[in-house]
């Protein structure tokens, strides 16, 4: 293994990435823009926070093919959570609640992600099959998401090469969870069942920035469409890491693209951590096969703490449990990630699968810190026969889940003599990552035998196919040919305006730079003045570009109109005045002059432009702007001479 | 083996085409199509579905279908033919405990899926069901015996007679309590019959099934025999009871009187309700609450009474308006010895009945009136309609569940001919099949929307 140690974040370089083999993967999730949900008929993005009703059940690990039990399953098991259910009427019906067979899929969503699957260039399913991807943490009632693959095998391009999609799912939403305290958790169901499509990268980026600039084209791509859902929690990445000698880990949920190139970065450099410490596990000696560890009920040493957690636990009937392992003295002060040690590994295991959830739920012997006083660092030591060479690890707890979490200790701390576990992680607000779960095996996928496969024929592809928008690259290096403004390319392209920009450009021969002003930067201008721009349907935009083309209206007056129908509510005819006529603008230039007559100006150039502002006041939109300048400015002239 | 086997389920051009290319289920493949190339193990395919595509298990563990004309190539890369088994472990036993015995009738109460197929493999053997479901070693000595391998629908008068006969031989063996493993949708006809079939039980009979298959995670059926099987080993009530969850939430199962018992929705888990009535008791995990008093003890003696007459020519009509005469001359016709109405109301057909129902009386054929409502009691004399049935030898069954009158009758007519006799025993309540009062809650239908309801929901997680 190479010597190589992480930089800070900023200083590292493509090239070291490639040292440490850095590669990453994309797993996107994608809400669709549908009126319902993908297997029953409930209303389909719809949020509250309130319920009218809870239910409460239990999930039981199945047997996997091998007649094991799946290591996620195995661990969820561990935890014997109760999961509560809260059930708001309007948004939820028996199927979410598990309490009725599915029905149909939804035709529109299906329609949705065939088309987007077009789009990444997929070989296409002839049969959709249903299957049932089994999730144990209570996130979905009935303990498996249903999902389905409508394409595989597609690929989209990237700098110099082609990123792989290896698939693209259709599946169903989980729950939102709302906590998630000791033995018990509580999910929202709104968010269950609302379409959504998976799309899945082969592990093709080699930095955390080419992660995060992959993560946004496809979020360009699916945009392109108008028919998936934006806004908060629409689309969620997870993202798979991995370095050379590394495991392939899973980070969740990361909210927002932005963020993904530190947490990769972390991700990267916690596995080469772990790599490295595993090294300095094999030079003491450590392996798998030496390692040896004890634990023991040592409740007795704190009868008189200080110490408030172990303290206040004890008052509740708590146990304390001490964990001696062998030969790790100063390793789990180990880094992991930036600001992170091997403990924190240890201290998330105990608080995932113990339930131990109040921190700090350990304490251990590397940074013995103010917690305990010396005497009991020593008794405890004792009772354990903890050698100078050893660590010890204290947990504190219900009986049940302090004797759990002292095995679980054991447990991470003998995996570090194998590296780096297969985990799902979660993804921290300070760009490091924290255990979610065991990574469950390919064994968790097996068919739904509630539904029946579904043939997907040619001419529903070539229906969908006649409809799709050009592949946003293609769009793209369009724009620029025929001169979008540079800073307007990107929001264009996966506007929902960008059929009108088409047709405006193509079919009417506008010039491509005011439509995109007016199809990108109108909106975003009439937002800032409060006005309800969500009205803005694409019917009015090309009612008024079509004025522009047919000369009924100046190009400075598309604002201003625009506002007036928003904030006017009014319709578009109602607002479209005609033209001035030459006689009318040439009586306005009159009365406009004679008004400024007796006014001082610091010149003739700002007589003019005042003058101009009142004349734009009065006509703006109605007239030319350039040729009733040359107007005034000839009248003003003659007045002179 | 043979052809079938090798390509199972397929058909049609997909047959054509897998043959063509000797590529057998559970080959691992490269199949190159017009389209593009797949990787992955050929599947066996649903007998149900069409004779155009090939299943492909892909290594991401998801199936597809691949249209077989569109195949140009197959290229076989191996084979990795599965086989499943539910992983046995012994069932560990403890002479302190009492002995269960679980009789399976054929219904999935404990079972796994077939990863691949997703066919059904039932779990059923100790080892089995202490492999999946470990917490039943806490409460018993289980022993097993699979009776038939039917669905639910498919039990018949031949299931009956065997599972009261089974019944009776444990209970002479000494076993302390009986738990049957059955599909649910007919599970209130077997529990009714069965308590006709056997009288005087010492000990209790539970029947359970499950409503969400153990392949699920979120299964109701592990903890359904967790409560059944509780019930056998602990409970002080020996009647045959049904034993399903209360509340849609994993909390407390109930204790259904086997005769007065209903599945009464087509998917939720707490589908079985007690009509008419209050269940017997509430069971959970931890204990076993009797919510009534009146229900037979748990004795020491074995002194069981098994009798399994049953008259298969009995029928059961379900009245519509407008039905025709023709619905029930043909059951004359064809033989019927017993038919049990399920009137409209308090127990009400249409006049244009009445001739047919004369040419039962003169056959001598028993009929019996039961009410479609489900809840209350028939009441013929209340409207002159019913006293004009009456004289034409319909007799009212109070306030038998019409599946309950239907296997009763069966029964009856199983043991005698003589209709004074049939009218007799129909009408002697034997199992709680008729009472002579509905309590007061005996009628509590939660109807959503109403405040106080919404109110209870919310609260206690139904």
């Amino acid at each position: 293994m190479s010597e190589f140690v992480f930089k800070p974040f900023e200083e590292m370089t493509p090239e070291d990435y490639a040292v440490v083999g850095f590669k990453s993967g994309l797993e996107i999730h994608q809400q669709l823009l549908t009126e319902k949900k993908l297997f029953c008929r409930c209303p389909a993005g719809r949020y509250s926070t309130t319920y009218d009703a809870e239910i409460l059940r239990h999930m039981r690990p199945t047997l996997s093919e091998l007649g094991e039990y799946d290591g996620t399953a195995l661990m969820e098991f561990k935890t014997k959570k109760e999961i509560i259910y809260r059930i708001n009427r309007d948004t939820v019906c028996t199927y979410e609640m598990d309490d009725t067979p599915p029905f149909m899929i939804d035709e529109d969503a299906l329609d949705i992600a065939l088309g987007i699957g077009m789009l990444y260039d997929c070989i296409m399913v002839d049969e959709l099959h249903i299957a049932r991807k089994q999730y144990l943490d209570g996130s979905i009632p009935t303990g498996f998401q249903r999902t389905t693959i409508v394409g595989v095998d597609g690929k989209i391009p990237y700098k110099d090469r082609f990123i792989r999609i290896v698939q693209l799912g259709l599946e169903e939403d989980a729950c939102r969870e709302v906590s998630d305290v000791g033995h018990r958790r509580t999910y929202l169901t709104d968010r269950l069942g609302i379409p959504l499509i998976e799309t899945v990268t082969a592990p093709d980026m080699k930095t955390p920035h080419e992660v995060a600039e992959v993560a946004q084209m496809l979020r360009r791509i699916v945009r392109s469409t108008g028919k998936v859902r934006t806004g908060t929690g629409a689309a969620r990445e997870d993202v798979n890491v991995s370095v050379t000698g590394g495991t392939r880990v899973e980070i969740k949920g990361v909210p927002r693209i932005p963020r993904i190139p530190l947490l990769t970065y972390n991700e990267g450099m916690r596995q080469w951590n772990l790599l490295r410490l595993r090294a300095e596990l094999a030079r003491r000696g450590i392996t798998a096969q030496t390692f040896a560890a004890a634990s023991e009920d040592i409740t007795k040493v704190f009868r008189k703490t200080q110490f408030l957690s172990i303290q206040s636990a004890l008052a509740k009937g708590m146990t304390v449990y001490g964990v001696r392992l062998n030969g790790f003295k100063d390793l789990l002060r180990w880094q992991t990630q930036t600001n992170t040690t091997f403990s924190q590994e240890i201290s998330d295991r105990v608080r995932v699968i113990a339930c131990l959830t109040t921190l700090p739920n350990m304490v251990h012997s590397d940074s013995p810190g103010e917690a305990l006083t010396s005497a009991e660092w020593q008794m405890a030591k004792k009772t354990l026969n903890t050698g100078d060479e050893d660590a010890l690890v204290i947990v504190w707890g219900p009986e049940a889940d302090a004797k759990l979490g002292a095995q679980e200790v054991i447990i991470r701390a003998k995996e570090a003599t194998i590296g780096v576990p297969s985990e799902t992680r979660q993804a921290l607000k300070d760009g490091t990552n924290g255990f979610e779960r065991i990574l469950p095996g390919p064994n968790r996928m097996y068919p739904d035998t509630d539904l029946p496969p579904k043939s997907i024929t040619t001419e529903r592809l070539e229906r969908i196919r006649a409809k799709l928008p050009p592949y946003i690259m293609t769009r793209e290096r369009w724009y620029k040919e025929i001169g979008v403004p540079a800073d307007l390319i990107q929001f264009l392209s996966v506007s929902p305006f960008a059929n009108l920009f088409e047709r405006c450009a193509n079919d009417w021969d506008l010039s491509p730079k005011l439509v995109s002003v007016v199809l990108v930067q109108y909106p975003k201008r009439l937002k800032k003045k409060g006005l309800p721009v969500e009205k803005l349907n694409e019917e009015t935009l090309e009612a008024v570009l079509k004025a522009v083309k047919e000369g009924k209206i100046f190009k400075e007056g598309l604002l201003p109109l625009l506002e007036q129908v928003l904030a006017s509510g009014k319709n578009l005819d109602e607002l479209l005045l005609p033209k001035a006529t030459e006689r009318e603008l040439r009586e306005s230039i009159e009365q406009v002059v004679m008004s400024l007559k007796n006014r001082k100006f610091a010149g003739e150039e700002s007589r003019m432009r005042r003058a101009m502002g009142l004349l734009m006041e009065k006509w703006r939109g109605r007239m030319e702007g350039t040729a009733a300048a040359l107007k005034l400015s000839l009248f003003l002239k003659e007045g002179q001479q | 083996m043979t052809e079938t086997n090798l390509y199972k389920g397929y058909k049609g051009r997909a047959l054509e085409v897998l043959k063509h290319f000797r590529a057998e289920v559970w080959s691992e493949v490269k199949i190159t199509t017009t389209k593009g190339e797949y990787t992955g193990i050929i599947l066996p395919r649903s007998q149900a579905d069409d004779p155009l595509h090939i299943v492909l298990k892909l290594r991401s563990g998801y199936n597809i279908g691949i249209a077989a004309g569109s195949v140009t190539a197959v290229e076989i890369q191996g084979r990795k033919e599965a086989h499943y088994k539910i992983p046995e472990k012994e069932f560990p036993y403890d002479p302190k405990k009492p002995r269960v015995k679980l009789l399976g009738t054929g219904g999935t109460i404990a079972s796994r899926l077939d990863y691949r197929t997703g066919e059904v493999i039932p779990a059923f053997s100790p080892g089995e069901l202490y492999g999946s479901v470990p917490e039943l070693a806490d409460i018993c000595n289980l022993e097993t015996e699979k009776l038939f391998g039917v669905f639910s629908e498919n039990m018949g008068p031949e299931q009956y007679i065997g599972t009261a006969q089974a019944i009776g031989r444990e209970i002479e063996k000494g076993v302390h309590g009986i738990v049957i493993g059955h599909g649910t949708d007919t599970m209130h006809h077997t529990a009714a019959i069965l308590s006709f079939m056997v009288q005087n039980s010492p000990i209790p009979i539970v029947m359970v099934g499950s409503q969400r298959s153990s392949d699920r995670p979120s299964s109701d059926a592990a903890l359904n025999l967790m409560h059944s099987v509780k019930t056998a080993a602990e409970s002080d009530i020996a009647e045959v009871m049904v034993c399903m969850f209360g509340p849609t939430s994993d909390i407390y199962g109930l204790l259904h009187r086997g005769t007065r018992v209903r599945k009464m929705h087509s998917s939720y888990r707490s589908t079985f309700r007690t009509i008419g009535d209050i269940p017997i008791a509430m069971v959970s995990r931890d204990k076993i609450t009797p919510l009534r008093q009146d229900y037979k003890r748990r004795r020491n003696d074995k002194n069981v009474v098994i009798n399994t007459a049953f008259e298969e020519k009995v029928s059961i009509v379900y009245y519509y308006p407008n039905m025709k005469p023709d619905i029930i001359d043909s059951l004359i016709d064809n033989g019927y010895r017993g038919i049990v109405i399920a009137g409209t109301g308090l127990g009400h057909v249409n006049k244009p009945l009445y001739p047919a129902l004369k040419r039962a009386q003169d056959r001598k054929i028993a009929v019996y009136m039961t009410v479609q409502t489900l809840w209350g009691y028939v009441q013929m004399y209340v409207y002159d309609t019913g006293r004009d049935m009456m004289e034409l030898g319909v007799i009212p069954g109070a306030n038998m569940l019409p599946e309950v009158a239907y296997v009763k009758l069966a029964w009856v007519l199983g043991q005698t001919n003589d209709l004074d006799e049939v009218m007799k025993m129909m009408l002697t309540p034997i199992a709680g099949e008729t009472t002579e009062r509905e309590p007061s809650n005996g009628y509590l239908i939660f109807q959503g929307g109403v405040p106080e309801v919404e109110e209870f929901i919310s609260k206690y997680r139904k």
